[in-house]
């Protein structure tokens, strides 16, 4: 009996195998860098039998005129080829495949580490670099090796104020960052049941976090459902008993809200021994928590009142931004002071749009506190979007109320 | 495949953001990742890379997919880098830019020479031989032809 891992790829733990990819992405980031590959291995041409995605949402707009002509070229080069082309404004590229995109038991590939965010939809989806993409574009191929599994068993419900990403946070402590180095991460029981799509895409993405290859969910009725109000008919996988290389397991009750200290994002800590902590910056958003049931949690918390911090707020897609802006949650967020930024990364990277100042501190609901990342001598630590915006409203950070 | 260099000691679980900031990915100009290589984690290190063979701690290369980190350290003159893992992505990465990884866990003595046979599968410093944990078949192949772009170039 197979873990998802193994039937997706049709192979046994720790087996090589040659596979076709169904589903492969780069962003302006890396796309770069692998167009440069792809015309070193002789540019002898793209394997349209892919379906080829480019998806600019690194810095979008470009920042400066060395950036904007990478992208001049790179935009070029996409919109004569047979890619699907996402240009500015669009949407971060694990959110545009996750909106009707990635269906089950496919193997998705991109130029990014996140692209493990992509298992939420019991799709084998991971991360490789630029010089494997090239070779990927040319061939429609590539080798894997077939990852243990780590079954986390989920059960019960959240309560509180406690919401996935705090579970993602709580798992990768637990875990370390490298405790599923070369493995996947596959969430079953029946906890599962209660996990909504946005959510489960959160907890698919800090996965790498812990070294994993990918984190997966069984396709069911949620996935289904969810898949089905974009128009893709798609069938559940029924989950067979199989071999982990090991189990951990989680009540969904027993999980607090908590924030991940920097520079490390296993150093997690409950958000009640570190209140009263000043902030400069909160940003809410990225390809952790930048969907719409996010942004409407943040509204319905900073609703009707001003935010003491500066507070950035980027949605993850333009299609999370038109339902923000029908649904009025964007007027919320507006009115209470915040900033909005391009649907895209954000200053994530530390790129642009939200960079950090020296001695500067940031609260985020990305997913790396990493030295730097954000700008030199700023420092990040990772909270869900209840933590955020509670904590926009103080300038500190501030427990999320019980709603 | 053989080579030697003079160790380079490093930390744990250092990410790519650490290799090269983010802050100089714009560029296809690959001296400017050698320019900045390590900056936010040691500035001196930089200097120490040529002809060295980095012995690292668990976990190297972890975070971001950005190949420009193992380009920076490949072309600061780094003949491989030992540590006891890598992180995935990163190992392709370097395999396919032509830069050896070595699986093992050894102990880093900084200056000291190192030297190490991929093909046989050991690594030698301070007077003791390490066996190290071999590559596959592919990679070998990768990483013989230098790189995944020469690999195509002369495959298919």
């Amino acid at each position: 009996m197979s873990t998802l891992s193994e039937r997706i790829l049709q192979g046994t733990a720790g087996e090589y195998v040659d596979r076709k990819v169904n589903r492969a992405y780069v962003h302006d980031g890396t796309g770069v860098l692998t167009l440069e590959a792809w015309k070193s291995m002789g540019a002898r041409g793209i394997r349209d039998a892919t379906d080829l995605h480019v998806i600019f949402d690194h810095i979008v707009p470009a920042n400066n005129s060395t950036t904007a002509t990478l992208q001049h070229e790179l935009r070029d080069f996409a919109c004569g080829s047979f890619f699907r082309f996402s240009d500015i404004g669009g949407g971060i590229c694990h959110q545009l495949m996750s909106e009707g995109v990635v269906m089950p038991n496919e193997i998705v590939v991109g130029a990014d580490s996140h692209t493990c965010t992509l298992g939420a939809f019991g799709a084998f989806a991971t991360g490789v670099g630029a010089t494997d993409m090239a070779a990927i574009w040319m061939t429609g191929e590539t080798w894997f090796r077939v990852p243990e599994s780590i079954g986390i068993h989920l059960s019960g419900t959240f309560t509180g104020a406690a919401e996935a990403k705090d579970l993602a946070l709580t798992y990768v402590s637990r875990l370390g960052m490298d405790g599923a180095s070369y493995q996947s991460l596959e969430f079953i029981g029946d906890g599962t049941g209660v996990i909504p799509m946005d959510d489960r895409l959160t907890l698919c993405n800090l996965a790498v976090e812990t070294g994993a290859k990918t984190g997966m969910f069984y396709a069911d009725e949620i996935t289904v459902h969810y898949l089905a109000a974009t128009g893709q008919r798609v069938q559940k996988q029924e989950p067979e008993p199989c071999t982990y290389a090991r189990e951990i397991g989680f009540d969904l009750a027993d999980i607090i809200p908590v924030i991940a200290v920097p520079p490390r994002v296993d150093t997690v800590k409950p958000v009640s021994d570190l209140v009263g902590l000043p902030l400069d910056q909160v940003f809410a958003g990225t390809c952790t928590n930048g969907r719409y049931s996010d942004l409407a949690r943040f509204a319905r918390i900073v609703k009707g009142r001003k935010v003491a911090v500066r507070t950035i707020v980027v949605p993850a897609s333009r299609a999370v931004l038109e339902k923000a802006i029908e649904t009025g949650v964007l007027t919320d967020i507006v009115r209470a002071g915040c900033s909005i930024g391009t649907p895209g990364c954000g200053p994530c990277l530390g790129s642009h749009m939200g960079v950090l100042g020296e001695g500067e501190v940031c609260l985020s609901t990305a997913n790396r506190n990493f030295r730097n990342r954000m700008g030199v001598g700023g420092e990040i630590y990772l909270s869900s979007v209840a933590t955020a915006a509670a904590s926009a409203l103080e300038g500190e950070i501030t427990e999320p109320e019980v709603t | 495949m053989k080579g030697k260099g003079c160790a380079v000691c490093a930390g744990a679980d250092i990410d790519t953001d650490l290799v090269i900031a983010g802050r100089y990915l714009r560029t296809k100009d690959h001296k400017v990742w050698v320019a900045h290589v390590f900056e936010d984690l040691d500035p001196s290190l930089a200097s120490r890379l040529d002809g060295a063979v980095i012995v690292a701690g668990k976990n190297f290369g972890c975070g971001s997919s950005r190949e420009q980190a193992a380009i920076a350290i490949r072309e600061s003159g780094v003949v491989a880098v030992v540590a006891p893992s890598f992180a995935r992505i990163f190992f392709r990465n370097a395999i396919n830019i032509g830069l050896p990884l070595i699986e093992c866990d050894i102990t880093c003595h900084e200056g000291s020479p190192v030297t190490f046979d991929l093909t046989e599968g050991w690594v030698e410093t301070g007077g003791v031989k390490y066996p190290t944990r071999p590559l596959s078949k592919r990679m070998q192949e990768i990483l013989a032809a230098g790189g995944l772009v020469n690999y195509w170039r002369t495959h298919g």
